[in-house]
């Protein structure tokens, strides 16, 4: 309770009414807020795991289950060559990543309302730490991914040293995504309901069980539309293909990944700052 | 200097609020009459300077809580500007951001990084903590085997073991048993002669005239009188005493 140890000096910080949030600002704050960072991410995988390595098998049972009932029931039907169940995978975590992430982010804010009326709070900071916890379950993911691959056999190519660069971009589209979907929701709690409901179909729309080939042509263009296809493949070219993302697909990503970031934020900014009234 | 000021100040919330996009849909589609507004703060204009201890009293939803909440940046005004300078820490309703999974020791983190403090920080603060909540026994069970008013002290001798210049307090001092409570108050009347700010929301007109040397009364989001705590104390309890 020493008042001389007070590290920050008296810096100014005013609230001005109609003011959208600020970028610099936001980010300087969730720099200060970095402990805070930290203790939701651990918060929500304590929580998840229950301390335990059961609790951990248990968060995979989900996609191993799915991933045994696709693997006889897909892979004669697709023909897809060799290694169904990594072709399967590689694509299904990080789709298993965005989907949980963004409904999670939603769930976030709303669970956490009652200390955003409480406790300032860099407003971000809900869907930053549910897009980080996410990181944390897609490695435990990956290495379960990793081991399966050797148990069966697949090839490990060295592409997956690019996997880091795939994955900040897959990061990048979900927290836009997001935030966008975070901020409407506190205003219509119903959005929170219909993204879930239309999760499963924009999974079906993403070519994660099935490879495009198998698409007619003329069914092609809405998955072509889909910028998940793009991230998605991303993603499993360096797992699965062992090759790098060609440079249109990755060029598309990137530009996918950032203007989803610059609409989720714009969405987010405007706002954040009548969240309160609606929590 | 000023830490905390408030220019112009207004919090409204719209009377008939849209809860969801079916509704909203709807309203657009039926709706005649244009929704109004309920005022939480009406155009608020003070200023706190460094070292002040306040008090704010005034009748249940008069706003006392809002202005608190604008003060530490929590809300941003409907109207208005609020200027805040140096670290304001808002110790608000107690039991705020505990997690019943954690245990005591995990909580005080997670609170202390609530109130923006690292984890070193936290640390070097912990059995001071814990002694002060009188807690040693139990710290690291889960807070759901915690009784109320285990939170209770573990909830303020988190949020008074930090370092902020200016402290926001809002009816805190209501929880606890009869020991505890003196131990709050001991502490507030330390913070005060150590020369911080304080701002403390109470109905306990006693605790404000004894803690306080302004205090500022607060109806239906208007400032009704500030000064001396003293006069605005008893100006308040002449109004509310029956005739």
């Amino acid at each position: 309770m020493t008042l001389d140890a007070v590290s920050t000096p008296f810096s100014e910080r005013r609230s001005i009414a109609g003011r959208p949030l600020e970028a610099r600002e936001e980010i300087r704050d969730t720099r200060d807020h970095a402990a805070l960072l930290f203790e939701l991410v651990h918060r929500d995988l304590t929580i998840r795991y229950k301390r335990s390595v059961l609790g951990f098998l248990w968060t995979m049972l989900h996609p191993l289950l799915l991933m045994m009932i696709f693997v006889v029931v897909f892979s004669s039907v697709f023909r897809q060559s060799k290694h169904y169940e990594t072709y399967f995978l590689s694509a299904y975590v990080a789709w298993n990543f965005f989907s949980q992430t963004v409904v999670n982010a939603m769930a976030s804010v709303a669970w956490n309302g009652p200390l955003m009326k409480r406790v300032r709070v860099p407003p971000s900071i809900f869907t930053l730490s549910t897009i980080l916890s996410g990181l944390v379950n897609l490695g435990l993911s990956l290495i379960v991914l990793l081991i399966i691959m050797l148990v069966v056999g697949a090839p490990l190519s060295p592409s997956l040293w690019f996997l880091p660069i795939s994955l900040l971009i897959l990061s990048v589209f979900t927290f836009g995504v997001s935030l966008a979907l975070t901020a409407v929701s506190v205003f219509f709690g119903d959005i929170r309901e219909m993204v879930q409901a239309g999760m499963p179909a924009l999974m079906y729309l993403t070519p994660i069980i099935y490879p495009i080939e198998i698409v007619p042509d003329r069914y092609r263009l809405p998955i072509k539309l889909n910028p998940l296809a793009y991230i998605v493949e991303i993603v499993r070219d360096p797992i699965y293909y062992g090759i790098l993302p060609s440079p249109t697909t990755l060029l598309l990503g990137v530009v996918l990944s950032l203007g989803s970031l610059a609409i989720g934020w714009m969405v987010f900014r405007h706002l954040a700052p009548r969240f309160h009234a609606h929590l | 200097m000023n830490v905390i000021e408030l220019q112009g100040v207004s919090v409204r919330y719209r009377e008939k609020r849209i809860r969801s996009l079916k509704e909203a849909v709807i309203r657009s589609l039926t709706a005649h009459q244009k929704a109004g507004y309920v005022y939480s703060l009406h155009d608020v204009s003070t200023t706190i300077r460094h070292g002040e201890a306040v008090g704010i009293i005034g009748a249940n939803g008069a706003g006392k809580s809002t202005l608190l909440r604008v003060a530490a940046g929590i809300i941003r005004p409907s109207e208005g500007v609020a200027i805040r300078r140096g670290a304001v820490a808002p110790v608000l309703e107690l039991g705020t951001g505990f997690e019943a999974e954690l245990s005591g020791r995990e909580n005080i983190f997670f609170n202390g990084a609530l109130l923006g403090f690292s984890r070193s920080f936290m640390r070097a603060r912990l059995d001071e903590i814990i002694a002060f909540a009188g807690l040693e026994p139990v710290i690291d069970v889960p807070l759901r085997t915690y009784s109320t008013g285990m939170i209770a002290r573990l909830a303020f001798a988190v949020a008074t073991a930090i370092d902020a210049q200016t402290i926001l307090l809002d009816e805190i001092l209501a929880v606890g048993d009869a020991a505890f409570q003196v131990h709050c108050q001991n502490r507030i009347a330390r913070f005060v002669s150590s020369g911080a700010t304080i701002v403390l929301v109470s109905h306990d007109l006693m605790t404000i005239e004894s803690m306080c040397s302004r205090a500022l009364w607060l109806a239906q989001g208007r400032i009704v009188a500030d000064g001396p705590a003293a006069e605005v104390v008893s100006l308040y309890r002449e109004s509310t005493s029956l005739p």
